[in-house]
């Protein structure tokens, strides 16, 4: 069994980390009931001795003690880092594996990357040795974090480097939250842009999210408790918004529903992982199957369900209909539509009670309606976890990539050219040691080779798929 | 005369499970509609065959288990153990913590090379529990990415420490639409390295399980252990005991011989312009077919129908192509039972399948850079699309 080591950047990436842990020690409270310390738990959490003082003190079996998330938060403002550190999940968070500093970076990329990049290099490094240390055979790193802002954006892409130099042989796995149309920060093109960049080239695989998909979803669901039309009752650990029955029994936070979706949907990317199923499918398999070129690596995410409704009943039309919300615009947590455009692979990721003849059903119903790129028709990879989420009886987790994600980098591209043309807030960035004209023409350059590539598939979406010719064989 | 299985990757270990079992619920079965000698006769037999015997009188199934990471051999070790009936050996399994990725090359070239000298040295200690060695029954799936290419690699190993012991591979063929995504480059990449180094490949097709499950047993929600469960019945109806030349009472016939594979006449096959006018083109051509039979009336079955020269290919007598195993012992509570293990054209189509979709992947060059990666390059894949095209022409031949 392997260990992940969660890093969380700024402060949305530390408000989702934190709805993160939260939920996770929900799950895992709710699977592993004798409280003992087993290889699920400690993909994500350390058992520890808090009797013993110093560094010491991990235990590797037997009951739990203490848990420590496998967690780094990095932050630039103390803000968001302090509240957690004062709030329930205080204890499960190692005082030790942070960084912050108090002055916050502006909204800037180049302060995030070029100035605290440098400043903190060698803290960060130190932080995380340290916690790889503390695993067995570390896997997997997942990096949270926003694009639009600038210790998010900035120091976090800079994270990428050090990891792809330090670790190598660990994959890193990005979060990212792209800012909607209506953004109020007025540079986050600019910040996105600089961030794509370093996606591009460092990330092995990433999972971009924007606000507005997430806010959607929340709509949907309020509007489903509230029109009351249906008569029963949703039952509320099921909300794939909610912290019911997690330790944060305060009053949520404005941004708590729509960061609990993103938590989910990290809990259900790692749980074939982490628990058994009758088809597992482990971390490393994610990037091999749904990266057929290093660049192409951007995968639109999709969770079904949003909700359990209360009466245990479930007919397998309504396993069927998990599968059909999975590919319909509403469940994806990005903007896109992935059906009208070109599937470059698909994953399916079910957790509970579903059989093999369940899923493969499914792809035969769904399968005419999408379109697969010609060399890759049969392009699914699949899996099947017996342990479903908290307050459902079974789950699923898309993930595509697909052509549909072009159009939010030619969005991001044309707010970027818009601003760039006037050269508006550039003396910001171009103040900062270490950053030219260069590095923002070079990230335009980037995103534009990865748009052009996104279109040359698409145009094989009309071609009729050809029959290469055979080897032809003297027998 | 011991077989010594290799429980490789998720689908090999929930497979190989379910044929111990199976193994071990048929031969303690009290109702073998036979003799009271005779039932003890074929229960030491599958006894001595699979199973090795521990103080306190609990047989150990004579298996090594190999994955690279625990979840599957953990919960396939607990499984056995809870029936209280048989388990594995304590000391039997190898495993890592982090698995193969779905990656070929990686089970091939690094998993491979890396534990190549534990993975023998746990395999030479179960070939040394046996008094003697039939030789290495190997399942694996050919999707994924330990079974398929550690698998390979292990194999490979077998053929040079043991040459002179039979193996033979349960090859899983997955379903036609997508496990995993690169499953058609794993698979070519398998077969192409068995063809060099396996006795025999016993394959079985996920989809046609699939509708066996659907269609002969009605089963409704079918799991991964009701396919498990049906392939192991098949497997064990072939490998139980079964008269060798003497007849009854005696079961010393090796279940993995070869008796059942023909060679080509030494004077070259016919050209193909020669075309039997006679034949109407209704069978699957066969080079080599064996009938099991076993239960009531097994030595009063008529099996003409199996001797028509119409279903070999020409060079072929039947009476050189044709095999029939016996024994009155019936299998698994079922009083006449019957298995046909044949060697034809049946896998020229998804054989043929396959190969396509993995060529038409490997022009656009989709996904190589995880192979090349480590250290399986374009070469490699050209000679393995190779190989298999010769195979396939050799058995579309066999139809002249």
């Amino acid at each position: 069994m392997t260990q992940s080591v969660v890093i969380q950047v700024g402060q949305c990436g530390n408000q989702i980390g934190c709805c993160f842990w939260d939920l996770a020690l929900r799950e895992h409270a709710a699977v592993n009931q004798k409280a003992i310390y087993d290889e699920a738990i400690s993909s994500f959490f350390r058992n520890v001795d808090t009797r013993v003082v110093g560094d010491g003190g991990s235990i590797s079996k037997g009951k739990i003690c203490s848990l420590k998330a496998r967690a780094v938060l990095i932050d630039m403002e103390e803000g968001v880092v302090n509240e957690i550190l004062q709030g329930p999940l205080r204890d499960v968070f190692d005082s030790k594996q942070l960084i912050t500093d108090i002055s916050g970076s502006g909204n800037n990329w180049a302060v995030g990357h070029k100035v605290f990049g440098s400043l903190y290099q060698e803290q960060i490094l130190e932080k995380l040795r340290k916690s790889a240390e503390h695993c067995d055979c570390l896997q997997c790193f997942f990096i949270i974090h926003s694009m639009g802002g600038g210790t998010g954006s900035g120091l976090g892409t800079f994270l990428l480097k050090v990891l792809e130099d330090e670790f190598p042989e660990v994959y890193r796995f990005v979060t990212s939250i792209y800012p909607s149309g209506e953004d109020d920060v007025i540079t986050s093109p600019y910040n996105s842009m600089l961030a794509m960049k370093e996606l591009n080239e460092h990330a092995d695989c990433v999972l971009p999210i924007d606000n507005q998909s997430l806010f959607d979803i929340i709509s949907k669901i309020d509007l489903m408790v509230n029109s009351g039309k249906l008569g029963t009752a949703i039952k509320p650990k099921s909300l794939v918004t909610s912290s019911a029955g997690a330790f944060k029994k305060r009053q949520e936070k404005p941004f708590d529903a729509m960061n609990n979706i993103v938590a989910n949907l990290l809990l259900n990317l790692t749980s074939s992982a982490r628990f058994e199923g009758s088809l597992n499918m482990d971390l490393n398999e994610i990037s091999m199957n749904l990266v057929p070129f290093p660049q192409l690596h951007y995968l639109v995410s999709s969770l079904t369900p949003l909700y359990t409704l209360a009466d245990v009943n479930i007919p397998s039309r309504r396993l069927d209909q998990m599968f059909s919300d999975a590919f319909s615009k509403d469940h994806q947590l990005i903007r896109a539509d992935p059906k009208h455009s070109l599937y470059l692979a698909c994953a399916l990721m079910v957790r509970g009670n579903v059989q093999i003849s369940d899923l493969r059903r499914n792809i035969e119903r769904l399968k005419p309606s999408l379109r697969f790129v010609s060399w890759n028709q049969e392009g699914w990879k699949t899996s099947l976890c017996s342990v479903p989420p908290v307050g459902h009886s079974h789950s699923l987790l898309a993930l595509a990539n697909n052509t549909c994600v072009k159009p939010t980098f030619i969005e991001l591209r044309e707010r970027f050219t818009r601003l760039y043309r006037k050269r508006a807030h550039l003396h910001h960035y171009l103040q900062i040691e270490g950053m030219e004209e260069s590095c923002f023409t070079e990230a335009l350059s980037s995103l534009s080779a990865l748009i052009q590539e996104y279109n040359q598939l698409d145009a094989t979406k009309s071609m009729p798929a050809e029959e290469l010719p055979r080897l032809s064989i003297a027998v | 005369m011991s077989i010594v299985t290799v429980q490789l990757g998720q689908c090999g270990n929930q497979i190989g499970f379910e044929v111990f079992d199976a193994l071990f619920s048929d031969s303690h079965c009290p109702q073998g509609l036979c003799s009271k000698r005779e039932n003890e006769a074929y229960q030491a037999s599958c006894k001595e065959r699979f199973f090795s015997e521990e103080e306190n009188g609990v047989p150990i199934a004579r298996a090594v288990l190999v994955d690279m990471e625990p979840k599957v051999i953990n919960q396939t070790l607990s499984k056995a153990a809870h029936s209280g009936r048989w388990k594995y050996g304590q000391h039997s399994c190898f495993c890592q913590k982090q698995g193969s990725g779905n990656n070929w090359a990686y089970g091939y070239s690094v998993h491979g090379p890396r534990h190549e000298e534990s993975i023998m040295n746990l395999i030479q200690k179960e070939v040394e529990k046996c008094d003697s060695l039939n030789g290495f029954f190997i399942i694996m799936s050919m999707a994924g990415g330990t079974g398929s290419g550690l698998g390979a690699f292990v194999t490979q190993n077998l053929q040079d420490q043991y040459s002179n012991s039979l193996k033979m591979n349960q090859i899983i063929w997955p379903y036609g639409t997508g496990e995993v995504i690169v499953q058609n480059y794993n698979s070519i990449l398998t077969l192409s390295h068995l063809y060099r180094s396996s006795d025999a490949l016993l394959v079985h097709e996920n989809d046609a399980v699939h509708k066996i499950c659907a269609k002969l047993m009605n089963i409704k929600q079918i799991s991964f252990r009701d396919i498990n469960q049906v392939l192991a019945h098949q497997l064990g109806s072939v490998f139980q005991p079964t008269y060798s030349g003497e007849g009854s009472f005696h079961y010393r016939r090796n279940p993995l011989g070869i008796d059942w594979q023909v060679r080509p006449p030494l004077s070259g096959l016919p050209t193909r312009g020669k075309m039997s006018l006679n034949k109407e083109f209704h069978f699957n051509t066969s080079i080599a077919n064996l009938v099991i039979l076993r239960g009531k009336d097994v030595h009063s079955a008529e099996l003409g129908a199996f001797k028509d020269p119409a279903l070999y290919t020409s060079w072929l007598e039947p009476v050189h192509a044709f095999s029939v195993w016996k024994t009155q012992r019936a299998f698994s509570k079922y009083e006449k039972s019957a298995a046909l293990v044949s060697n034809s054209q049946f896998l020229v189509k998804p054989l043929d399948t396959i190969v396509g979709k993995a060529w038409n992947m490997f022009a656009s060059k989709a996904y190589i850079h995880q192979y090349t990666k480590f250290g399986i390059e374009e070469e490699d894949f050209l000679d393995s699309f190779t190989l298999l095209e010769q195979v396939i022409a050799s058995y579309c031949n066999l139809g002249f």
